[in-house]
């Protein structure tokens, strides 16, 4: 199985400018898999992104929508992306500032559905 | 939050914030009360440290016997709340931190911040100070301005 999540998060890292993806538990906020994190400490990106998911996920539903599909979060050195795979997983990756962010969300929901 | 060793409250202050912990509880390995914080009743904050440590004791036993060494952490996931615990080593020896959670945080960022807290706690501790002999007067005085100084009464 790991082997498996290991596979498919490297064919997110093989795209141009992501720097690491990673298989992280939406409720514990926990590294499950990982690939390519070099320069990376997983286990906060792994945490703080869940938390941000989450309260995102909170939000909108406050505000009578569905819960994101996509979180792009968006910074001067680069990005993070996030996709629920299921209720119980994130699939999300780390890029650099000039990565082709259509082409990261088409690999990351790939293996969301894979996933879920 | 209220702490009984002045040089941890502002670590523990950026834990709180950070961490979004609904509970939190720092004591020694024997169940000493060193800080807490969202506990009302003093009974509640006893017994949770009482329990904490003999819970730390029984995992660090387990751990030798099963060759595994001390445990680092425990943690355990309610259907609202979840509850972290963990020891660490300072020059005043082992603590216990013993942390609780909800919605608003989780496991994960529980962890993440509770390490940097620890790293902050091993930067701050005064030098073990030599140990004396305690008294059984004293323990009691000690028990009863520790409650003082952690409800205010």
């Amino acid at each position: 199985m790991n082997a498996d999540l290991i596979g498919s998060l490297e064919q997110i890292t093989r795209v141009v400018g992501v720097r690491g993806a990673m298989v992280v538990s939406a409720d514990e906020g926990l590294v499950v898999a990982e690939s390519s994190m070099e320069g990376i400490e997983g286990a906060a990106v792994a945490a703080l992104t869940a938390g941000v998911v989450s309260r995102l996920a909170r939000a909108t539903e406050a505000a009578g929508r569905t819960p994101p599909a996509f979180v792009h979060l968006q910074a001067d050195e680069g990005s993070l992306l996030a996709v629920p795979a299921g209720e119980e997983l994130l699939v999300v990756a780390v890029t650099d500032p000039a990565v082709n962010v259509g082409l990261v969300r088409l690999e990351l929901r790939r293996m969301a559905e894979h996933l879920a | 939050m209220r702490v009984i060793e002045p040089w941890v409250a502002d670590p523990l202050q950026r834990f709180l914030a950070e961490s979004s912990a609904r509970l939190v509880l720092l004591t020694t390995s024997s169940g000493q009360v060193v800080a807490q914080h969202g506990f009302t009743r003093a009974l509640d904050v006893m017994s949770a440290a009482a329990l904490g440590a003999a819970i730390m004791a029984s995992t660090d036993e387990l751990g030798r016997l099963t060759a595994s060494g001390a445990s680092r952490a425990l943690s355990h996931q309610g259907p609202s709340r979840g509850l972290f615990l963990s020891g660490f080593d300072l020059p005043q020896g082992r603590w216990i931190g013993l942390v609780v959670y909800d919605r608003d945080s989780s496991l994960g960022l529980v962890r993440l911040f509770f390490d940097r807290l620890v790293g902050e706690l091993k930067g701050l501790a005064p030098q073990e100070t030599p140990a004396r002999e305690v008294l059984a007067s004293d323990f009691e005085n000690e028990l009863n301005a520790s409650l003082r100084s952690l409800f205010g009464r």
